[in-house]
């Protein structure tokens, strides 16, 4: 036995993380501590820096739907492992250990909800569940969102937030790009609105494909967006790449992206778009006033 | 600082004297000057030459597309990029409501001051602006919704990367592309209509000018120095080119004149703001009264007939 090992045995023991949750946040851009309190109450945006920290599928579905006006559907659809694919742990033992930690069998949640009042169908991405990666499961729940949205003459809302395409399921996921992409032509065709809400980060198959096909795309202040990560183009290219790659801001100023929203506004645009584009909205009391 | 031009000296004169009046608060003195400058400018204003016109037309004070925008429309939001390329700051989209009706408006910007002319490139838009113009024109027919274009340009930007990207293609796209374009649409010329850079957003069911607008197949400038070999000559080419308002109705070139106000939209953005809107609302509702077909049918005929010829 080693020395220090016997007096290891005297020492109190610290308590992990989990038995005793941290209070305290730190951001990740600008290292400043705050109380989790504070944090929460801004919608998880640092108010030192304005940094958009990444938050769950469930606290995006409370940020832009009105309360209590959530239906999930297909949370029955689970994902089989078609390839019997192993990596470093087997398919089935991730889909396992996300399921554990997420309570969810997919990456998505997708359901009816209400946006100020606007009725809508809403697609959310899990980065947590694998990723947030976009596979068969994913790719069924997407279509059939959209096809409630044609049916009760919707608009529809995705979240992104993905890495892309599932490897584990292979072309089974590749083809999920193009099954979304082709739905979407269906809304389209029935003169829905699209609202595709990119956030920090969606990359690959999931940009490529349904993310980028929205009527307007929003996305907030930082987010990484774009179809190859920076160390494969870094590797590839075999350069430095500037700074500001792939954020809002440069998909913005490269003419990609629509608008970069605050996540404070986040709730009152995407409302907005939906009753501007909407079929059912008409503004009432308009009149013509001119704005001295 | 209010910018007078030099025919405006005498103008010039009585605003400052209204003012030095004001402060010594003698009412009695500015009434009477207010009527002097009532008289001064309807002298001035009634025979202004083409040369003028075009020196309002381009005044720096002058209300561009998003003072307009700004003016007119509410609850409004601004989209961006012809997901492409690049944001072309100097085509500027904007959606909204102007009463009551969702509208959406296509303009192009000039800025003010030398940051923000840099930063619209004068006003002078890349052929991807003109793809942004021409990706939100779809979207408001894939929406239903009426479009309203403010051209306002010295002309496309003449640069390396704006042929290389092809400026020919993207101009000559949109003229195809509105002519049949299914939704109702207005283009207004609000200060400067240069060239084809303008009339890749001047196509559309209507086409009106404001008053102490321009518009015309090159700049005065431009015409000069080919023609006469001399850009100095430009009040000629100003002359012989029949570029004003006035004139291209008189040809039936266009549709409407809009009437801003007499000492020119930039003394009086609001009401220049006003008159343009209920143009806008006035020619939609006679729009209302047409089916999509005859609408459609409408502009085909009107774009073709366009042109002065003889048959022998």
């Amino acid at each position: 036995m080693k020395f220090g090992e016997i007096f290891g045995n005297f020492r109190k023991k610290q308590s992990s993380p989990k038995e005793a949750p941290s209070h305290w946040v730190k951001c990740s851009k600008c290292q400043s501590l705050m109380y989790f309190k504070e944090i929460e109450h801004l919608f998880n945006v640092c108010p030192k820096c304005g940094f958009h920290m990444r938050i769950t599928a469930q606290q995006r579905i409370d940020l832009i739907c009105d309360e209590g006006s959530f239906t999930e559907f297909d949370s029955s659809l689970a994902p089989v492992d078609p390839l019997k694919f192993v990596d470093k742990k087997s398919y089935k033992k991730r889909i396992t250990e996300a399921t554990a930690k997420t309570g969810r069998t997919s990456s998505v949640i997708s359901g009816a909800c209400a946006i100020n009042g606007v009725s809508a169908q809403i697609v959310v991405f899990d980065f947590g569940f694998m990723g947030g990666s976009l596979g068969s499961v994913e790719g069924e729940k997407i279509v059939r969102a959209i096809n409630r949205a044609i049916e009760n003459k919707e608009g529809l809302i995705i979240v992104s937030a993905s890495g892309g395409a599932r490897m584990q399921e292979s072309t089974f996921s590749l083809l999920q790009m193009s099954k979304t992409s082709a739905a979407l032509t269906k809304l389209s065709d029935a003169g829905l609105p699209f609202i595709s809400v990119l956030t920090d980060p969606t990359m690959g198959g999931v940009s490529a494909s349904f993310a980028w096909l929205g009527d307007v795309i929003i996305t907030e202040p930082g987010s990484l967006i774009g179809f190859a990560g920076q160390r494969v183009i870094k590797q590839t290219i075999g350069a430095d790449l500037p700074e500001g790659f792939q954020r809002a801001e440069f998909l913005l100023e490269h003419g990609l992206i629509d608008m970069i929203v605050q996540r404070s506004n986040m709730k009152k645009t995407i409302s907005d778009m939906l009753k501007f584009f909407g079929k059912n909205y008409k503004k009432d009391g308009y009149e013509l006033k001119i704005k001295a | 600082m209010a910018t007078y031009l030099d025919f405006e000296k005498s103008i010039k004169q009585i605003d400052e004297d209204i003012a030095s009046a004001r402060i010594k608060a003698d009412n009695h003195a500015v009434e009477i000057l207010e009527k002097e400058l009532e008289k001064e400018v309807s002298k001035t204003y009634k025979n202004l030459s083409d040369y003028q016109k075009l020196q309002l037309a381009r005044h720096p004070d002058r209300p561009y597309a998003i003072d307009y925008i700004r003016l007119l429309l509410q609850d409004s939001y601004e989209l961006h990029g012809d997901r492409a390329f690049k944001d072309d700051l100097a085509i500027v989209c904007y959606i909204g409501y102007i009463a009551e009706r969702k509208v959406m408006v296509i303009g192009e910007q000039k800025g003010r001051g030398t940051k923000n002319k840099l930063k619209r490139n004068f006003g002078m838009p890349n052929p991807e602006g003109y793809r942004k113009a021409l990706r939100m024109a779809k979207m408001a027919e894939k929406f239903d919704l009426p479009v309203l274009f403010l051209v306002d340009t010295p002309g496309a930007y003449p640069g390396i990367g704006a042929e290389e990207r092809g400026q020919s293609e993207a101009i000559a796209r949109n003229l195809y592309e509105m002519s049949k374009l299914n939704t109702k649409s207005v283009s207004v010329v609000i200060g400067e209509g240069g060239s084809g850079g303008a009339l890749a957003i001047g196509v559309a069911d209507r086409v009106a000018m404001m008053r102490y607008s321009v518009f015309s197949v090159i700049s005065p400038e431009g015409c000069a120095a080919i023609l006469w070999n001399d850009p100095a000559k430009q009040e000629s080419a100003t002359k012989a080119m029949k570029i004003t308002a006035d004139d291209l109705l008189g040809f039936d070139l266009i549709d409407d004149v809009i009437e801003e106000p007499i000492t020119g939209a930039h003394r009086d953005k609001v009401a220049a703001a006003k008159v343009l809107a209920d143009y806008f609302i006035k020619s939609l509702e006679e729009m209302d009264q047409l089916s999509d077909e005859d609408r459609m049918n409408k502009r085909y005929e009107r774009i073709c007939s366009m042109g002065a010829f003889e048959e022998k």
